[in-house]
């Protein structure tokens, strides 16, 4: 058996500049999704908590009429809360992959690897981008069904299918950065149970800014969060209206990502220390 | 910049220092590694020898010092340093959510081949390590062999200059020992890859190694063939002896307990 005399040089043209980049980023996402595909049980867990608020906790409020939503019902405004809601509870959790993986020695390969650390990071933004479109098509799927007011204009849609991705890259790449600070499995939990409802209340999803005493509108007002729900009750539902406007929504949601990744590259190969 | 000369040191370690609070897990330590040869570090638990070889493959920053690897610095370099290496860890990690082929696909990737030279790569490594035939099982289905042929597989994909392994047959059977001796005898003959691996195992040393350590509590307390190591300590030594002259008697005492942990964790893998 012979495996000699190929290059030992490893240097490969490249067809276009980045495109190792590019294939490296999508490597890293590339081994998630072919996780998720062998096993997608988590997809359909993911699918109770939306089905719970939209039907129980939004059936009620619907009916008590005690929230000012600006002219649609309160079912329509809460929707797009809870489509949020739901991608920042799979987002907020996903670091723990990361501690489980440097447990395994899973992490410590890619590390080893020349693909820059930045890949590793936004490879693993993207994966949890494609878990949030299923939760997408499973709320429009709900929403439609409760005979939620949804616009389905092409512009629209795309514009809740950027948002839903940013918000989760985001919230997934925020996640990779408290799993390199705690480290462990245990705090971890913790501290995730910790975070997730303070940035849930603390905006726009369930009530709106009016409602809230000033201080909460000042921590809602830098909450990533509250601009991700802004973007997709305007996009998503038939007669609301922007407080931020879309244009602030979405530069908002890029400022965050864009900072979130910075640090989470930093701090990415301080996992496995 | 880079190493011209084909038969010079391949690894120069340089005054490399690891601290773990005030313990000194490796002690300013020096040593070269000559090309194409296979350099084996033994010694009790705790020696030092994961964090030395966590810190060649530039997974931990050196407190102090450094080392050159194929002529790149890894403190300054480690980029240059990464795409010269490969490593294999003293667990068994291969991804268990993940098949055997999509274990190599993923790795192929990462190193930037392009898709022609993927597959055939590919297909060749799961011939040679004798995998073909599970390449689409769960690595979590995999026995203990198995997973750590598929690793040195993956290990070996982008062809390396130099290979890490740290206790490349820990927890396998004799035969699936034997079976991945030979794998690492033919990937050295076939590509000249310079190895450095860590060992408990005094026979595997002696099968693979052209160059032996002794590592104990930080610093080399011995450095040699394997038969001149044998010679200082005795007519008849063994490298058992060799071992247990340099040590004293770490190995039957510090490392009960670790040993029992990771046996432990391997199985856990395994199960
Ligand atoms: N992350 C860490 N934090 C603190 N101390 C550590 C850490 N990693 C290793 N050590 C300590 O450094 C020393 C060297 O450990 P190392 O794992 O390098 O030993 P080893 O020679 O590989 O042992 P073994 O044969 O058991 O694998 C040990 O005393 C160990 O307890
Ligand atoms: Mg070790």
């Amino acid at each position: 058996m012979s495996l000699a005399h190929e290059s030992h040089l490893n240097v490969w043209a490249e067809p276009f500049p980045g495109a190792n980049y590019l294939r490296q980023t999508m490597a890293v996402a590339e081994a998630d999704i072919r996780k998720l595909i062998h096993d997608p049980v988590e997809l359909f867990t993911r699918m109770v908590q939306p089905v719970l608020w939209l039907l129980i906790f939004g059936q009620v409020f619907n009916r008590a009429r005690a929230i000012p939503t600006g002219g649609i019902s309160y079912l329509d405004f809460m929707a797009p809360g809870i489509l949020a809601q739901s991608v920042l509870f799979g987002a907020i959790f996903y670091g723990i992959s990361l501690i489980w993986e440097r447990d395994l020695g899973i992490v410590q390969k890619y590390l080893v690897s020349p693909a820059p650390r930045s890949t590793l990071v936004l490879g693993r933004a993207i994966s949890s981008t494609v878990r949030s479109l299923c939760q997408m098509v499973f709320v429009y799927l709900l929403s439609y069904i409760l005979h939620i007011q949804l616009r389905f204009g092409i512009f629209a849609l795309a514009g809740v299918v950027l948002s839903v991705m940013l918000g989760s890259a985001i919230f997934s790449t925020f996640s990779l950065i408290i799993a390199c600070l705690v480290k462990s499995r245990e705090r971890f939990m913790g501290i995730g149970q910790v975070l997730t409802m303070p940035l849930f209340f603390a905006s726009n999803a369930i009530y709106p800014l009016s409602l809230m005493p000033a201080w909460l509108r000042v921590v809602s007002k830098v909450n990533p969060l509250s601009y991700q729900v802004d973007a997709l009750r305007t996009l998503m539902i038939v007669g609301s209206t922007t407080s931020f406007g879309l244009g602030k929504d979405f530069l908002m949601q890029f400022v965050a990502f864009a900072v979130v990744v910075v640090v989470a590259t930093k701090l990415y190969p301080t996992i496995v220390i | 910049m880079e190493n011209t000369a084909p038969s010079t040191n391949v690894i120069e370690v340089l005054s490399l220092t690891r601290r773990y609070g005030a313990l000194i897990a490796v002690d300013h330590l020096n040593f070269s590694v000559a090309s194409g040869t296979t350099f084996g570090l033994l010694g009790p638990n705790g020696a030092g020898k994961s964090t030395l070889i966590k810190m060649l493959t530039t997974l931990l920053p050196p407190s102090e010092g450094t080392a050159k690897i194929s002529g790149f610095d890894l403190v300054q370099h480690p980029e240059l340093v990464r795409k010269k290496i490969g490593y294999v860890s003293q667990m068994l990690s291969a991804d268990g959510d993940l098949t055997g082929y999509e274990n190599l696909l993923i790795s192929a990737k990462l190193y930037g081949m392009p898709r022609s030279e993927r597959s055939t790569r590919i297909a060749q490594a799961l011939e040679f390590m004798d995998l073909a035939h599970v390449s689409g099982k769960l690595v979590g289905q995999y026995s203990g062999g198995m997973i750590r042929r598929l690793e040195i597989a993956q290990s070996m994909l982008h062809r390396p200059s130099v290979l890490f392994m740290d206790e490349p047959s820990v927890g396998l059977d004799p035969s699936a020992k034997r079976s991945v001796w030979e794998r690492i005898g033919e990937l050295r003959r076939e590509f000249g890859t310079t190895i450095l691996m860590t060992t408990h195992d005094m026979e595997e040393a002696d099968h693979l190694c052209d160059m032996v350590a002794v590592m104990h509590r930080g610093v080399l307390a011995a450095m040699d063939t394997p038969a001149a190591l044998k010679a200082q300590v005795g007519a008849e030594a063994s490298l058992d002896d060799v071992f247990i002259h340099f040590t004293g008697a770490a190995i039957s005492e510090g490392g009960e307990l670790k040993d029992v942990a990771r046996t432990r964790i391997t199985s856990q893998r395994l199960g």
